[in-house]
């Protein structure tokens, strides 16, 4: 609670901070991962988003935020035939497989080129969330801020030369998180940082050997 | 240092300013924010424009929420009190306009969630109809905003404003106490006031339980935000006169807090248990399912 507008904010379409307004933003996250607006998706639905998703509009702002609305949008109870008439196809599938989190979301996305991503995240209320997966690597980003995926061989000094790049351009980094599947394999790496991160970093990282995906998602 | 985190330390730094409560948490928002009070106002003003919206959208709303559960309350009564007035133009526009931000929420529209989107129709419904029969001008109302927000981030850093942790007293019983605080100001109380409003009223919210029907902001939100305006205006008249709560302000959030620790999590919006588990709260939930 920093600020005011935590108190007298957000400015959103109801009914639910965490329900409606949340589920948006991870889509909305979700489609910034894919890097396209997906042409299909299977949004599998956990915990009270399995219960209440329907009454809720959840399905109507996960479409929302496939489409790239804001939560402020009044054309978001429409979302889903506006994304059909897109060619984007959606099937929302709630399901009661236990969760850790009671509001979490899965989307496993298919984009025009037949790329697929699965993405998992989760509402903790108040409109705000965290993108916890994306396929098999544990992540953390909230959309609050400035981030960075980066997909890397897990090797000594991989890390050293990915930030480099990133104070090389004077960004300050917030918050990051390293995971991998294998010692020694492949690993993912999320960064948050508090500078807007230009298409330039994009390049040079892109240029690096032993990484395998780069990937800029602006704050919301 | 120009930053407050009990209702005290907000309530003193005004007397010493020979200021309202307002000034302290417009001032101390620019300084954190590093931005000018002009800017921050203007955003705040904003958000007053989005609430008149959600009011004059709620009122003229004949369609349902998608359950059918609320949808036209706040239309049958603005054509009601056209025709009949029993208590009065004042309690009657807070509860008309509560009611209109409520269900525009419940049906998808736009609204200011404040503090939630559950309790969004309290603070408009009060202070709207507050500053309209008694002629204020925006100015007035958006400073009275600034009040009610800044009581809302000390009941958040000192408690909760989640149904999910605190139950209802949290959302609508915050959402009251910081409406309170706003109308008390625009009826001209002074700081002490304030802190006396916010104490009365949420004291006698204290206990609310979060148990929506379907696990929707619909059963008993939407009426319940008209209840929260009202009480809002019953807490600050009482504070205007004089009347004192005996538990000052900071120990009854405090209070609050420790209540809703205690409260169990089946009445914390898991609607696992009371409205949401009656007869008819379960035949609308399964509706809802099928």
């Amino acid at each position: 609670m920093e600020s005011v507008f935590d108190i007298i904010g957000p400015i959103m379409i109801g009914p639910s901070s965490s329900h409606t307004a949340g589920a948006l933003k991870l889509a909305n996250m979700a489609r910034a991962i894919l890097g396209d607006t997906p042409t299909e998706v299977k949004v599998n639905l956990y915990g009270s988003f399995a219960k209440t998703y329907k009454g809720h509009g959840s399905d109507r702002a996960i479409a929302a935020g496939f489409l790239g609305f804001s939560t402020e949008d009044e054309r978001i109870p429409e979302a889903i035939s506006i994304a059909a008439k897109k060619g984007v196809k959606i099937n929302f599938v709630p399901s009661n497989k236990p969760v850790d989190h009671p509001n979490t979301l899965e989307f496993e996305m298919v984009d025009k080129s037949g790329l697929k991503i699965i993405v998992q995240g989760i509402s903790i209320g108040g409109g705000n969330v965290i993108i916890k997966k994306i396929d098999n690597y544990e992540v953390n980003l909230t959309g609050n801020y400035e981030a960075l995926i980066v997909g890397h061989k897990d090797y000594p000094g991989i890390i050293a030369k990915i930030t480099q790049v990133i104070s090389s351009k004077n960004i300050n980094i917030a918050y990051m998180y390293v995971s991998r599947l294998e010692r020694g394999k492949d690993a993912m790496m999320t960064i948050e940082t508090d500078d807007y991160i230009s298409t330039d970093i994009y390049s040079t990282l892109s240029s690096l050997p032993d990484l395998n995906l780069v990937k800029i998602i602006h704050r919301l | 240092m120009n930053s407050f985190s009990t209702i005290s330390e907000l309530v003193s730094m005004a007397k010493e300013n020979h200021s309202d409560i307002s000034e302290i948490v417009l001032s101390s928002e620019a300084q954190r924010m590093q931005k000018d009070k002009e800017e921050i106002f203007n955003t705040m003003s904003h958000r007053l424009t989005v609430m008149r919206n959600s009011v004059e959208k709620g009122r003229k709303n004949y369609n349902y929420s998608i359950s059918k559960m609320v949808g036209t309350n706040a239309s049958s009564f603005d054509s009601f009190i056209s025709k009949n007035t029993y208590l009065g133009g004042m309690v009657e526009k807070a509860i008309c306009y509560a009611l209109s931000v409520s269900e525009v929420n419940a049906c998808m529209g736009l609204v200011v969630a404040c503090p939630t989107a559950g309790s969004c129709g309290i603070l408009p419904g009060a202070v709207l109809s507050v500053s309209e029969e008694m002629n204020l001008p925006d100015e007035k109302i958006v400073l009275s905003m600034f009040t009610a927000a800044g009581i809302g981030m000390v009941i958040g850093n000192n408690a909760t404003l989640a149904g999910a942790v605190g139950g209802c007293q949290a959302e609508c019983g915050s959402a009251s106490a910081m409406a309170a605080a706003a109308v008390l100001e625009l009826m001209g109380g002074g700081p002490d006031q304030v802190g006396h409003a916010v104490a009365l009223a949420l004291k006698n919210c204290l206990g609310l339980v979060c148990d929506p029907v379907a696990g929707l902001v619909e059963v008993p939100c939407v009426k319940r935000n008209a209840f929260g305006a009202v009480h809002a205006l019953v807490a600050a008249e009482l504070a205007l006169a004089g009347i004192e709560s005996v538990i000052p302000p900071d120990e009854v959030i405090l209070a609050s807090y420790e209540i809703g620790r205690l409260m169990p999590k089946s009445l914390k919006e898991t609607s696992e248990a009371g409205l949401a588990k009656t007869p008819t709260g379960k035949k609308i939930e399964s509706m809802m399912n099928s």
